[in-house]
């Protein structure tokens, strides 16, 4: 609904870590997907204490929309400092939204090797779904206007929030 | 026709177009290329060395001048973003019985090029392909005459930025040939773009351009004096047909006025890096025990080719 | 026929005559200026009125590409261009395939001119056998089939001494040599100026010294010989000072400018623009200012198009590649206009450059309007405006710096002995 408050970044963060615990075992891969997946990737590493370190993705080289946008401005690097091959990954990320940045994250993945198995952590699901794309873990359960959108932002002393954002039509 | 006449390497949005050369381009285009690399070094390190940007795209190489380095590493960048790749060696013999340059892009494009890699003995001749071609067909070129050779200037780049993380306070020397040099003149560009205080460049008065002040660099003859305190060297090589002639009499007073020895380096700073764009005339320009010694980043340098290729191929194509 | 000229500004750089005057035509000649002479009955009356009457330009300098060349332009289409740019007597280059070595490619050539009943044309003959530079060619035999004066045109003379023999020979006979100063191993390989331009382009360069080094060589040969030397296209400030150095010391030398290097400097070459290879190459524009202020002062002596026709695949090359020259005779008015109205010199003295010094050099009766004179005459409008177009070129070579600019100046009526051979399609 328009002009809601959105939820706790913090909250939900703590909501996802308590889903999480139960099934995300110490040897899994925590990939974040740059930036605000990044971001909660490293806060859940932390809480939850995996081993390997935490691993980022840029899924600039993956888009399907390169012919439409080009390349973007600021690409950043991605990193898997642990071995795919038959880990257990799960995938981090601040907004599930259509569902391509996942599908070219997996498809990104797949050329560092092959998991055990792929699961998708979300902070915030706002439906709109394009592809056959779900997360196993989910902060909250959003529903926007047309129009609007979500955005993670993190401020200078760590701390989450999520903000709303209203295009001009 | 050019989409921009005021600059005919970038669109009407100010963005990438053709890769001509390093002058007149904004700096913020030269960050996002070495931004873009540092990401693509990242891609050329894993085990999967692909990625899909340029699937299904053909990549043309058009060389009208033989090279095997530049054409390899422009092959594999074009490969590793999935292009297809399709690779001329154009005779200059069969070029002057009668088929010019305009008419073998013609040809070219008829068969569905998305982007030509054109190397030439001629300067300027990327700008006669870049200004006939249909308008969505992008030109890098891979090196024109003397004029310029923007990758491996960008290549350079990215090196020392990789070793020396700053441009604002670096004196760079550029020894050798840099009269007959387009690498020499992209990498003067690039440096004075990216905000290098001082760049200097040290050679006998026959391989110095007369007026070479003017692109902004402090001219030395002596090599010791000239190298003093410096923090990046970048040796040019010295084509075989100029080392006995007109221009110069004997490779060896080269090397002893001109070549780099570790006694000769010992003038710059005692942390300065050694750049050479390759291949090397060892004994002539650069001494083994420099080329294969601590100083020297001559062999990543090429490694980072195949990613600033890489940067520019999918920055151009995605614009 | 009788004809006619009125309500013109009658501008004849030779008398100083500039007033608005009617010009009274008949067989061929000017019969009078001003008032009509007793019982003059005009068949017809071109009515110039807010148009410029001088007389028939004079260019110094015009390949017309035959024999030889005829892929990048006839005699036909040059001899249409150089009507519709007013040029009324033009001097052709030897440079053609073969060379104009022999008495028989001259006569050949006068005769075709002759007969297309437009342009007179005035062969420039080979001063070497082949233009090779070695044996002198049978001046006295070229000289009677219709030869004004002999050159090298831009091929080089090495030999010094050859050199010096050529002029003395040309000195026994009184003739003419016209040489272009420009040293052939200075210049070697060279298509662009010596300075920054080229630097930044990486362009292969022509120093100053190649103009220089040739100038001095000739100046002193011509003293010694004593030889009517004119010089062809200066491009250098320090060669027009040593033009105006030699001529301060009586030696018996006259020189010309293309009309495009009073205009047009390196900076022009802008990225690589192919229509700006030049021979001798667009120099900085100090040069060009030099050039300007020794137009004015007298060290040179005339304008001339240099009209050098360059087809299409010839000219879209890389530029060190690209053919040189430019096609100029239907833009050697408006160019010289222009110079004339940005240096703020006096529009007879600008058309004189074209006309009277032009044939001056020519030794031809030319460029006068005179009465008892040849009808010669150009009428144009000097308020007109023309976008330089491929179509508005009558020119097979479309091969120009100043391809898609607007020109002012444009020829009305072109009439040779008396006879409309052009007319302006409004």
């Amino acid at each position: 609904m328009p002009g809601k408050t959105l939820p706790d970044a913090e909250q939900l963060l703590a909501a996802l870590t308590e889903q999480m615990r139960a099934s995300v075992g110490p040897d899994s891969g925590l990939i974040g997907i740059h930036t605000g997946g990044v971001w909660l990737a490293e806060r859940l590493h932390a809480a939850l204490g995996i081993a390997a370190p935490c691993g980022s993705l840029d899924v600039s080289f993956y888009r399907d929309d390169y012919e439409k946008i080009g390349l973007h401005r600021n690409v950043k690097s991605s990193s898997i400092p642990f071995d795919v091959e038959g880990r257990h990954l799960v995938l981090v990320d601040d907004v599930l939204y259509t569902g391509r940045t996942i599908r070219a994250a997996m498809n990104e993945l797949f050329d560092y090797g092959r998991p055990a198995s792929i699961r998708l952590a979300a902070l915030v699901d706002r439906g709109g779904r394009e592809l056959p794309i779900a997360a196993q873990f989910v902060g909250a359960v959003v529903e926007l206007a047309p129009g609007q959108s979500i955005e993670l932002t993190r401020e200078s002393r760590g701390r989450l929030a999520l903000v709303l954002h209203e295009s001009d039509c | 026709m050019w989409l921009n006449p005021a600059n005919p390497q970038l669109n009407r949005n100010g963005e990438l177009h053709h890769l001509l050369t390093i002058e007149g381009l904004p700096a913020e285009i030269l960050w996002q290329i070495l931004d873009t690399a540092q990401s693509f070094v990242g891609v050329t390190q894993r085990e999967v060395k692909k990625v899909p940007l340029l699937r299904g795209k053909a990549v043309f190489n058009l060389f009208f001048e033989p090279s095997t380095r530049t054409r390899t590493t422009f092959e594999i960048a074009a490969k590793r973003l999935s292009a297809d790749v399709i690779n001329l060696a154009i005779n200059i013999s069969s070029q002057t019985k009668g088929e010019t340059v305009l008419d073998t892009v013609a040809n070219l494009s008829a068969m569905q090029a998305d982007m030509f890699v054109v190397r030439h003995a001629a300067s300027g001749a990327p700008y006669l392909i870049a200004r006939h071609v249909a308008p969505d067909i992008h030109v890098i070129n891979a090196g024109d005459g003397r004029h310029a050779h923007p990758t491996q200037g960008l290549l350079d780049m990215f090196t020392i930025r990789h070793y020396k993380k700053e441009f604002s306070g670096l004196r760079v020397a550029i020894v050798g040939d840099v009269l007959h040099s387009r690498v020499a003149r992209s990498q003067i560009h690039a440096l004075a773009t990216l905000g290098c205080p001082e760049i200097r460049v040290i050679g006998p008065k026959t391989l110095l351009p007369s007026h070479v002040e003017n692109l902004g660099v402090h001219v030395y003859h002596d090599m010791r004096q000239g190298l003093k305190d410096v923090d990046v060297v970048m040796m040019l090589r010295l084509q075989n047909e100029r080392m006995e002639g007109p221009l110069l009499p004997s490779a060896q007073e080269f090397y002893k006025y001109y070549g780099l020895t570790e006694e000769k380096l010992a003038a710059a700073r005692p942390d300065a890096i050694v750049l050479h764009p390759g291949p090397m005339n060892r004994g002539v320009e650069i001494d083994s025990s420099v080329a294969d010694g601590a100083q020297s980043v001559i062999l990543p340098q090429v490694t980072f080719g195949i990613a600033i290729r890489m940067a520019v191929m999918s920055i151009l194509a995605g614009n | 026929m009788r004809l006619r000229i009125a309500q013109g500004r009658l501008i004849d750089p030779a008398s100083g005559l500039d007033a608005q005057q009617d010009v009274y035509v008949a067989d061929g000649q000017i019969v009078a200026t001003g008032r009509a002479p007793a019982g003059f009955k005009a068949d017809r009356t071109l009515d110039a009125s807010g148009l410029i009457v001088c007389p028939g330009l004079v260019d110094l300098s015009a390949r017309l590409r035959e024999p030889g060349f005829e892929y990048m332009a006839t005699l036909e289409s040059e001899m249409e261009a150089a009507i519709a740019g007013g040029v009324t007597s033009l001097a052709c280059p030897p440079d053609t395939d073969p060379p104009l070595d022999e008495p028989g490619l001259v006569e050949m050539l006068k005769f075709r001119a002759k007969n297309l009943n437009q342009a007179r044309v005035y062969p420039v003959g080979a001063l070497t056998a082949g233009l090779k530079g070695q044996r002198l060619t049978e001046m006295a035999e070229l000289r009677d089939a219709g030869c004004v004066a002999f050159s090298q045109a831009d091929a080089p003379l090495t030999d010094n001494q050859v050199l010096l023999y050529a002029l003395q020979y040309a000195a026994t006979f009184g003739f003419a040599v016209w040489l272009r100063p420009q040293d052939a191993t200075l210049a070697r390989n060279g298509v662009a100026h010596d300075g920054q331009v080229a630097a930044r382009l990486g362009l292969p360069a022509i120093p100053v010294s190649a103009e220089t080094a040739a100038l001095s060589i000739i100046l002193l040969l011509a003293r010694e010989t004593g030889a009517r030397v004119h010089l062809a296209r200066l491009s250098s400030a320090e060669g027009v000072d040593m033009v105006r150095q030699a001529k301060a010391l009586g030696i018996a030398v006259t020189c010309d400018v293309g009309i495009h290097h009073a205009h047009l400097s390196e900076m022009d070459v802008g990225y690589f623009d192919p229509n700006c290879n030049l021979t001798p190459p667009l120099r900085t524009l100090r040069d060009r200012d030099a050039l300007r202020r020794a137009l004015e002062d007298g060290t040179v002596d005339a304008l001339c198009s240099d009209h050098t026709p360059v087809d299409e695949d010839a000219k879209q090359l890389p530029f060190a590649e690209a053919e040189v020259g430019a096609t100029g005779l239907e833009l050697l008015l408006p160019l010289t206009l222009k110079w004339a109205g940005d240096a703020g010199v006096p529009l007879a003295k600008a058309l004189g450059k074209i006309t009277c010094d032009a044939a001056r050099i020519l030794g031809v009766d030319a460029g006068r309007l005179a009465p008892g004179g040849t009808a010669d005459i150009c009428i144009f409008d000097p308020a007109r405006y023309w976008k330089v177009a491929p179509a508005a070129l009558r020119s097979q070579g479309k091969n120009t710096p100043f391809l898609g600019f607007e020109v002012k100046g444009k020829v009305c009526y072109t009439l040779i002995g008396g006879e409309t051979v052009y007319q302006v399609a409004d």
